[in-house]
């Protein structure tokens, strides 16, 4: 809603405020003030000029002299405009004016004529195109006849004005009028509110004579009425109708369309004026549109409609989309004598319905679908029989020829001053709410401490004692609500312990020198069959996607994971390491019948190189080894280390030599490795080593309680062991072999040193590792030891036919 | 004798002042105190000495090695100095040289957002509570007081999975879903942090996803000074004491007062600058008092409860700390963004 400062001033008194003072009024009331437009910014000296002569250019076809007398002289303007004339009242630029932009107006010469300022175009004067009246759109602009040669031109513009744009709530549609603006600053003010003149001379016949009205469905239009206008002359409206107008965003076009439009934004009713002559009957018919039924509308467009959908008809065909728009054939046109001048209240759903099928959103369908004032369609209609009856030389009718099922039932809700107090925390005295109510001009009764407020139909936003306390709160003040803490039972606060496990995989994972990533959930179905956990029957995917590539939910977190790498790597950041820790979306059946799992996933990506210290000369690429280490970290900060397994893995999107699943307590719970080569083509990455865990699985595992075991009192004794077995027995086997058969005072199994090649067989790998032995009770013997270690190396010749090394 | 003995003290002196290697003292210590070395030597003699001169000599020549050894120890300790001076010269190192970094990864701005408004209201006795991403078109406005034609479900566009499931538009349908579990039980002290979706075209400051953070007091006689007062805290608390807030009165279809709430501006202190708009004004809540509705939805009677909600968009709160200027930043992941956030 754009609202003209000057304009405002019509309805209530303002002169004491700043338009500033009053935005800031409105703001803090409630209805915000997004912007303030001042029109005259950077005009200067621009006034009306009469247009004495106007001759062709001697040396310049498209231009011409003009001598334009601005009351105490006359000058010559050179002026290209193809609409200028002798005898026109102008806009004159003259030397030492500046427009909007900042265009200085100077003494010139054009093609050798002396020109003493510029006749100016409305854009040139800062309005917009699209609000420029056709007839001046490619030209000059011309003031009507009543103008005053060498009055001020911004003046007689009404460009010395500032619009206020205001950002409304939904539930304000009563501010989408100049009235309902009014009230409001008004009550926050405590002044009146002047209404409008409806006044007008009705003529002996009556319009019940000349028109019937039937409305068909009550519910979809509780309210009709049509007024006849005769001898209706159609021209343009006057200038400051036509300022206002442009001023709230609407370009005048001619008396009749202009004065439905002023009063739309006066009262917030939308009216439509039909050409009584070309209506094509004599009743009016508010029906349902047939299925499949069509009308072409004014903008030329032939729209097919349905059974949703509401028309106005002349009992045949229709002659207007209800609230929307009207039909072509019944437009005012400029030989229009009698219009039919329709004020309606029609259903908000209905006529949001067909302003969402057609695509259009009009002044009027904007206002039906928030809700007009249903106690105030009347007196619109009486306001623009008097703008009819004064600008367009209309005759208006007896009487209004209507159809209302309108209940007269009276909104009323109760409320007493300790119920206000105790939901705002205030203590206000029922005189304070009793005036702030006043201030608003509601009706109120009262009874001891119970307060009636009838509730006019301007504001159906407020339908019970929560609204009036808002109301109260708002007119009183926010500032001057208390500041207290709730005097409840305190509670203690806190994360729940998967939260704050979260929160220490975080910390953890930063410190191993991962950053955080957040990815978009949303991707391309292709992404969503990548990096699966697990396979899953079906994937959540968006009706009305915006693109494909935001149309499903993420099943995994690996493929934005690495177009993230990828992205960094497409701006010369070779090395990267990220994790993520989110929802992925599993749908359990193949359609999504119910909500889907939404199973918390950890997944990292690391590639290029790892540790770096230049001048030392170290550089460690990024292998399997270093995400290893993470993740057993990690394990053992969650305490389920003991419990995982990195098993060789045959996933295909990854390396099939440099992959694991990782299994906890023989389920598997995720995997790792460096992507598959040909994948890692595919995404433009260079080796990049990730993994992915079902955090959900993993935080739900049992863990061991962390507890102090004491210190050994006894010396340990350490042996070496040096292996040689078939190069694929994995070491994690041979090492469980050693744990196994090393029993209860085995402590400690190290593997220091891996070597295949020279000195070796081929096929053979060697293997090293250094055993400490202890028994918490008592100092170890040799023999003791030496029996053991004899245990543990015969338990390797037989399992993994392991040969000692001497 | 005497005389030889003093003789051989002065030669031994001398000898050990001039001598600058340890190598140099041991020799000197086995010339003159050896067995073989002159000082025995000359005891040796002392047989061919009277009974009165001999202790005389004795005692002279204990007198001589005493000062010889001493005079060797200490000669001894300052080599050594002098040498250990000379090693730690060539081990010095250029300590202007930069150290080995530590790889350290940086917390994610969104997080350490959440994460620090989680732990204020924490402090302030609250749960952090979570729901579903995919939500039910229930929980996600018709338990929030939003019916199927509630013209407000026009201000959030929103994606639809289903014609009863969407991409949740909000994180309030965890509220709803927490007050049915306490089952009309007061009370109910929860913040609700997560991931939301708006059907928006990503630019500098839309983004289709976004996170929120809600909170929600449902307890017996919560007033609208409780919602000032524990917002005041807030604010005080994350922004700076000096801060100070304001209420506007707004809408929204779930509470009732509703108001937007905005912050003393941190740049110009309130007298109006670039990044108020000259209001001294930041905008950076939402709240309001429960609707009602909502109450009664989620089964509590709301003749007997009231409470305060509130919510805050993580990325505005983000954008205002660290003054980022493009909230795509936050899901692009340039490592450049995201490593100036290690101390975050
Ligand atoms: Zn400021």
């Amino acid at each position: 809603m754009l609202v003209s400062y000057q304009w405002l001033k019509d309805y209530v008194d303002i002169d004491d405020l700043t338009v500033e003072e009053t935005a800031e009024k409105l703001t803090r009331g409630g209805v915000e003030v997004d912007v303030l437009h001042p029109r005259s910014e950077g005009l200067e000296q621009v006034e009306v000029g009469y247009v004495e002569a106007c001759e062709q250019h001697p040396n310049a076809d498209k231009l011409n002299v003009c001598q334009v007398n601005t009351g105490e002289e006359t000058a010559q303007i050179i002026c290209g405009a193809p609409n200028v004339a002798a005898g026109q009242k102008v806009a004159v630029a003259k030397p030492g004016a500046v427009l909007p932009g900042g265009m200085k107006i100077k003494k010139t010469k054009l093609r050798g004529e002396p020109s003493e300022g510029m006749i100016c175009s409305l854009q040139e004067l800062g309005i917009e195109q699209k609000l420029v009246a056709k007839e001046f759109i490619d030209g000059i602009y011309v003031f009507p006849e009543s103008a005053k040669v060498g009055e001020d031109a911004v003046e007689e513009l009404g460009l010395r004005d500032t619009v206020l744009e205001l950002d409304l709530t939904p539930n304000r549609a009563d501010c989408l009028s100049m009235i309902g603006i009014a009230y409001e600053m008004a009550a926050l003010l405590d002044r009146e509110v002047h209404q409008p003149d409806c006044t007008f001379t009705a003529a002996d016949q009556s319009a019940a004579e000349a028109v019937s009205v039937q409305v068909d469905v009550p519910e979809d239009n509780p309210y009709y009425g049509a007024k006849i206008i005769q001898d209706i002359s159609i021209g343009p409206s006057p200038l400051w109708m036509q300022n206002r107008l442009t001023a709230a965003g609407i370009r005048p076009i001619n008396n009749v369309v202009d004065i439905t439009n002023y009063v739309l934004l006066e009262y917030g009713q939308p009216l439509h004026a039909f050409d009584f002559d070309r209506f094509g009957s004599n009743e009016v018919v508010v029906r349902r549109a047939n299925e499949e039924e069509t009308i072409t509308t004014l903008d030329e467009e032939v729209r097919t409609l349905s059974a949703e959908h509401m028309v106005i008809t002349n009992g045949k065909e229709p002659t207007a989309l209800a609230g929307v728009m009207g039909g072509a054939f019944s437009e005012v046109q400029e030989d229009t004598t009698t219009i039919l001048l329709e004020a309606a209240y029609f259903n908000s759903s209905r006529v949001r319905k067909a302003s969402k099928d057609m695509g259009v959103r009009s002044e009027s369908s904007t206002r039906f679908e928030k809700g007009v004032d249903s106690g105030r369609v009347e007196e619109a209609s009486a306001r623009a029989a008097h703008l009819l009856e004064r600008y367009a030389g209309g005759t208006v009718l007896e009487g209004t020829v209507e159809d209302d099922f309108r209940s007269d039932e009276k909104r009323v809700i109760e409320t007493e001053p300790e119920q206000l107090n105790k939901r705002l925390g205030m203590d206000l005295s029922q005189e304070d709410i009793l005036s702030i109510f006043r201030r608003l001009q509601f009706t109120v009764e009262t009874e001891g401490n119970r307060i009636s407020v009838e509730v006019p139909t301007r504001r159906p936003d407020l339908r019970i004692e929560e609204d009036l306390a808002e109301e109260v709160a708002r007119l009183y003040g926010y500032d001057y609500i208390p500041t207290t803490l709730p005097s409840g039972v305190t509670t203690p606060g806190s994360l729940s312990p998967e939260q704050n496990k979260r929160r220490k995989i975080r910390r953890y994972l930063e410190a191993s020198g991962l950053h955080e990533a957040i990815t978009y959930s949303l991707t391309s179905p292709e992404k969503a069959s990548r990096f699966l956990l697990e396979e899953v029957p079906g994937t959540v995917m968006v009706s009305m996607p915006m693109s494909e590539e935001r149309s499903t939910m993420r099943t995994s977190l690996i493929p934005h994971l690495l177009d993230t790498v990828q992205y960094n790597r497409n701006r010369q950041i070779n090395d990267s390491s990220m994790f993520e820790l989110g929802s992925v979306f599993i749908v359990e059946s193949e359609t999504l019948t119910q909500q889907p799992e939404e199973k918390k996933v950890l997944a990292a990506a690391v590639t290029g190189t790892w540790e770096i210290h230049l001048w030392q000369g170290e550089k460690k690429k990024t292998d399997f080894f270093v995400v290893k280490g993470i993740l057993e970290g990690l394990f053992e900060e969650l305490g389920v280390l003991d419990n995982i397994q990195f098993v060789p893995s045959s996933r295909k999107e990854l390396h099939p030599g440099r992959s694991a699943d990782i299994v906890l307590n023989g389920r598997s719970v995720g995997f790792t490795g460096q992507v598959h080569p040909s994948v890692e083509k595919e995404w433009d990455i260079k080796e990049t080593y990730i993994f992915q865990l079902d955090l959900d699985a993993i935080l739900a595992a049992e863990t061991e309680e962390l507890s102090y075991a004491v210190l050994p009192r006894y010396p340990s004794i350490s042996r070496d062991i040096a292996l040689v077995v078939d190069q694929n027995v994995p070491a994690g086997d041979v090492q469980r072999v050693i744990e196994e058969a090393g029993g209860p005072l085995l402590k400690q199994v190290t593997l220091f040193d891996v070597y295949e090649g020279e000195n070796l067989e081929a096929g053979k790998k060697s293997l090293a590792f250094s055993l400490v032995y202890l028994d918490p009770e008592r100092t170890l013997t040799d023999e003791e030891v030496t029996k053991t270690h004899d245990h543990v190396v015969s338990e390797l010749t037989e399992k993994v036919q392991a040969v000692l090394r001497q | 004798m005497i005389e030889r003995l003093q003789e051989l003290g002065k030669e031994a002196l001398q000898e050990i002042k001039e001598a600058d290697t340890v190598k140099a003292l041991d020799n000197i210590r086995v010339k003159y105190l050896g067995k073989k070395g002159p000082i025995t030597e000359v005891l040796r003699g002392m047989g061919k000495l009277s009974a009165e001169e001999r202790p005389k000599v004795g005692q002279k020549a204990n007198e001589i090695r005493e000062e010889i050894q001493s005079s060797l120890e200490a000669k001894t300790t300052e080599l050594e100095e002098i040498a250990l001076e000379e090693k730690l010269k060539e081990e010095s190192i250029d300590v202007t040289l930069p150290g080995k970094e530590i790889k350290r990864g940086a917390r994610h701005p969104l997080t350490a957002v959440v994460e620090e408004i989680e732990d204020i209201f924490i402090g302030l006795g609250f749960q952090v509570t979570e729901g579903p991403e995919v939500e039910t078109d229930y929980y996600n406005f018709e338990a929030l007081n939003l019916p199927p034609d509630h013209p407000a479900r026009d201000m959030q566009d929103s994606f639809y999975v289903t014609h009863d499931m969407l991409l949740r538009t909000q994180t309030s349908p965890v509220q709803a879903r927490t007050m049915q579990k306490h089952h009309g039980q007061g009370p109910v002290k929860i913040v609700c942090p997560g991931k939301v979706y708006r059907r928006d075209d990503d630019d500098a400051t839309h983004s289709h996803q976004f996170m929120q953070i809600e909170g929600l007091y449902v307890d017996k006689n919560v007033r609208m000074s409780d919602l000032k007062g524990t917002l005041e805290a807030f604010v005080k608390k994350y922004f700076g004491p000096e801060r100070s807030i304001r209420l506007r009165p707004s809408f929204f279809p779930f509470t009732e007062p509703s108001v937007e709430v905005d912050v003393s501006c941190g740049i110009c202190g309130g007298t109006g600058c670039r990044v108020c708009k000259n209001s001294g004004w930041i905008e950076v809540l939402g709240a309001g008092m429960v609707h009602p509705n909502v109450l009664e939805f989620s089964g509590f009677d709301s003749n007997e409860y009231s409470g305060f909600a509130f919510g805050m968009g993580v990325e505005r709160f983000a954008l205002l700390k660290y003054g980022i200027d493009d909230i795509r930043h936050f899901y692009t992941n340039d490592i450049r963004f995201l490593e100036q956030f290690k101390r975050a």
